[in-house]
């Protein structure tokens, strides 16, 4: 069956919002009916992603052509950030099938969560900078009313810091599409790219940059503005910190750092080193914030920040290899660490509570959760055959092989650091002794395992993707070569 | 609300009404289209919810009706936007209703774009008067100190 | 010299988000920051003596084009207003909420979230 690509670049937006607004319509009382329609929209969106997998090409809205009208591009970066949101998106959909089950309006979560995906989907396809804004803006407001959904008193409290400061980066990422529009007349990315090639970068368009990098690293949470994300990840239920934690600060954020700095306005060594430095803090302060925590889940928002900042690192030394390291790990991280907050809502789910004092020997209990959140942990901390060793050792031969001797020592004292962390949560949650209270625990529902062993087979398919040749013209390297190769296509 | 105050909105609502049907229908020819004639359609209501109370304007719209008008509205944008997939040269939102050269500037011109703006000033205004109306339920339910609500749904986990 | 009288703006409203304690002037205080992102994105379109973006039924299109204000700016601020307008709403409705759970409206009694 062959779909043209004018087609099937516009499903990917059209599809979660039109049954989203289904699912709003028909699902009030019938939840069923809202679980399986957001689920066969996740699995038609996985199909259409590895569909898409080797199709380029862009789609104008409407027929208008490029310089008046809206584009979207499918090009290989799009299609390995596609794949990930929509597969972490599956698996999150089928835990949430029994985990919304305590909650009366389950059927605004799908369409709510359906939202999320729609504005992800778009930010990844954009082709221009304002409908990058807008969907955007569209994920975001998803994300805000999602991380509120239980209406308990750190849900809302939560809820409330993340919009606020949301507002204010999205705020400062119209003040940068303003200059831009003003000083080089177009919106489109192509345009912007090759104006600025030609006249290069003056100081309005300096300051542009800096207010760009300054609203998206709000967004992916970036160490000098993280601190929402330490409260809205916890806090929220576990299927949407998965998505929160997994997807959206590495597709609203990673994504386009690395398209606006490399393919938009053109890499210089005074961006490239800002990012190193911004990785570089994240990195540490992530790490070491994450080990004194008690709670499993803030404990785990944490690491996420660590996590972004090696990513960041990565992006930051410019070399494909280092490029290649990074897109690698953000495959790898949105893998093991939905897994892994998948399996602290397991935990909290069967427990009621997410404090590591209170929880011991979990795994006689709780058997799948314990043995995927092992592989998780393994992956996460950069233990040898799992995924996440891979992707930690092309960062840091990248840092060697361009000389940052001092960015790759770092980056090996964090990994020591995530181990230590990862291993006390493994010990005090699920290896120790049972206490008294939490005896009489019932083993995981069903869709909820489907669903972590789903994350952890993609985690152990990804170790072995290394074997494949990274470097190859196959999803990872392609998507490196349309960074590095600087051009728009 | 005194007597000045609820006659002149009773003879306002109608004209406050139509004008905001004739920037969502002309929309491709002047200022205006679906978003702001959305909100002025909505904005109607609005006037009726603050003068006559809320059940003189939830008589007429209930929460329910807007609320599913609100996901009708768009899902119409939408279908239009297949539909041009389907009938001409295969493209999403392709406007398929050609335009003469005679009929520029007149109102059933410009394609499929004031079927659009009728579905998107559906979706506005139904969206608009459900936010207000919900916000000021909320309101009534605070002040009336340690009664259970019955104005708006109280489930655990109900967006508001 | 209007530029710098919306980055004031932008200022104004940026100064009110870090000093104020009640949530609600949190909110207006992003407005009144929205409202000069948005007047600085219109302001980027304008022409000195420049005629409304709309084509008469006898206009010439290339004069049209020369003397006219960009519409674009126009376009965008409108869709930024909209999404503005979301975002407010949903803010609102957290204040609300948050007034119920915790009985109060000041920012800074309403932390169970630390560490």
């Amino acid at each position: 069956m062959n779909i043209d690509v004018q087609t099937l670049i516009p499903m990917f937006v059209a599809l979660p919002l039109g049954m989203s607004l289904l699912i709003q319509l028909v699902a009030r009382r019938r939840h069923v009916l809202g679980e399986l329609l957001a689920i066969i929209a996740m699995l038609l969106l996985t199909l259409m992603s590895c569909y898409a997998i080797g199709h380029k090409g862009i789609y104008h809205l409407g027929g208008w052509p490029t310089p008046i009208g809206i584009d979207m591009r499918l090009d290989d970066l799009a299609i390995l950030l596609l794949l990930v949101i929509n597969v972490v998106g599956l698996a999150v959909a089928l835990y949430s099938v029994d985990y919304m089950r305590r909650f009366t309006a389950s059927s605004h979560f799908y369409g709510l969560f359906l939202l999320m995906v729609t504005g992800m989907n778009g930010v990844v396809l954009a082709g221009d900078l304002f409908n990058l804004y807008v969907f955007l803006e569209v994920a975001a407001i998803a994300s805000y009313s999602l991380v509120a959904f239980g209406c308990a008193h750190e849900e809302l409290e939560a809820s409330f810091k993340y919009i606020v400061l949301g507002s204010l980066s999205s705020a400062l990422i119209l003040i940068g599409v303003a200059l831009v529009y003003g000083i080089t007349g177009t919106l489109n990315m192509a345009h912007i790219a090759s104006r600025i090639a030609q006249t290069g970068m003056d100081a309005p368009l300096l300051l542009a940059f800096g207010l760009f990098i300054a609203g998206f690293s709000f967004k992916s949470a970036l160490v000098p503005f993280h601190a929402w994300l330490p409260d809205a990840h916890p806090s929220a239920p576990a299927p949407v910190s998965a998505m929160l934690s997994g997807v959206l600060i590495k597709a609203i954020g990673i994504y386009v750092l690395a398209r606006l700095a490399f393919n938009v306005f053109g890499v210089t060594e005074s961006e490239l080193s800002l990012l190193r430095w911004l990785g570089l803090l994240s990195m540490v302060v992530g790490g070491f914030l994450a080990a004194g925590q008690k709670d499993i889940k803030r404990l785990f928002a944490y690491s996420s920040i660590s996590q972004v900042g090696f990513m960041v690192l990565g992006l930051g030394l410019g070399s494909p290899l280092g490029i290649v390291g990074a897109l690698y790990h953000l495959v790898n991280h949105s893998m093991f660490k939905s897994l892994l907050f998948l399996n602290a809502g397991a935990v909290e789910y069967a427990t009621g509570t997410r404090d590591l004092n209170k929880l011991g020997g979990l795994n006689q209990k709780l058997p799948i959760t314990g043995a995927t959140s092992l592989i998780g942990s393994m992956s996460i901390a950069g233990v040898p055959p799992f995924s996440g060793f891979w992707s930690k050792l092309i960062i840091v031969l990248a840092c060697i092989e361009g000389g940052f001797y001092g960015f790759g020592v770092a980056a090996v004292l964090v990994s020591i650091v995530t181990l230590a962390y990862q291993l006390k949560v493994q010990r005090m949650a699920f290896f120790a002794s049972l206490p008294e209270a939490l005896k009489g625990l019932r083993r995981e529902p069903p869709m909820m395992a489907l669903a972590m062993i789903l994350l952890a087979a993609g985690c152990i398919a990804l170790s072995f993707a290394v074997l494949t040749g990274l470097r190859d013209p196959w999803l990872i390297g392609a998507a490196q070569q349309v960074l590095t190769m600087g051009v728009f296509k | 609300m005194s007597l000045t105050v609820r006659t002149v909105a009773r003879w306002l609502k109608g004209p406050i009404l139509l004008f905001g049907i004739y920037m969502v229908l002309y929309g491709h020819i002047t200022p205006g289209g679906g978003f702001g004639g959305g909100v002025v359609i909505a904005l109607a209501f609005i006037l009726i919810t603050i003068v006559s109370g809320e059940s003189a304007s939830l008589h007429l719209f209930s929460k329910g009706v807007s609320s599913r008008l609100d996901s009708v509205g768009l899902l119409i944008f939408l279908a239009l936007g297949w539909l041009g997939t389907w009938w001409a040269s295969g493209y999403f939102f392709n406007n398929f209703i050609a335009t003469p050269e005679t009929a520029q500037f007149t109102l059933l011109s410009g394609g499929i774009m004031p079927m659009e703006n009728i579905a998107l000033g559906l979706k506005v205004a139904s969206a608009l008067f459900l936010v207000f109306t919900v916000l000021t339920a909320f309101q009534i339910v605070e002040q009336e100190a340690g009664e259970p609500a019955d104005t708006e749904d109280q489930h655990q986990g109900d967006k508001p | 010299m209007i530029y710098s009288l919306c980055l004031l703006l932008i200022l104004v409203g940026l100064y009110g988000v870090v000093v104020s304690r009640h949530t609600l002037k949190i909110v207006v205080s992003l407005l009144i920051m929205n409202h000069g992102v948005h007047l600085l994105l219109l302001l980027v379109g304008y022409r000195q003596g420049g005629s409304p973006p709309i084509v008469d039924p006898g206009s010439v299109i290339s004069e049209f084009a020369s003397g006219a204000v960009d519409p674009l700016p126009q376009a965008m601020v409108l869709t930024a207003i909209v999404i503005g307008l979301g975002v407010l709403a949903l803010m609102v409705a957290l204040c609300v909420r948050l007034y119920e759970r915790y009985g109060t409206f000041d920012v800074t009694e309403i932390r169970r979230l630390r560490g």
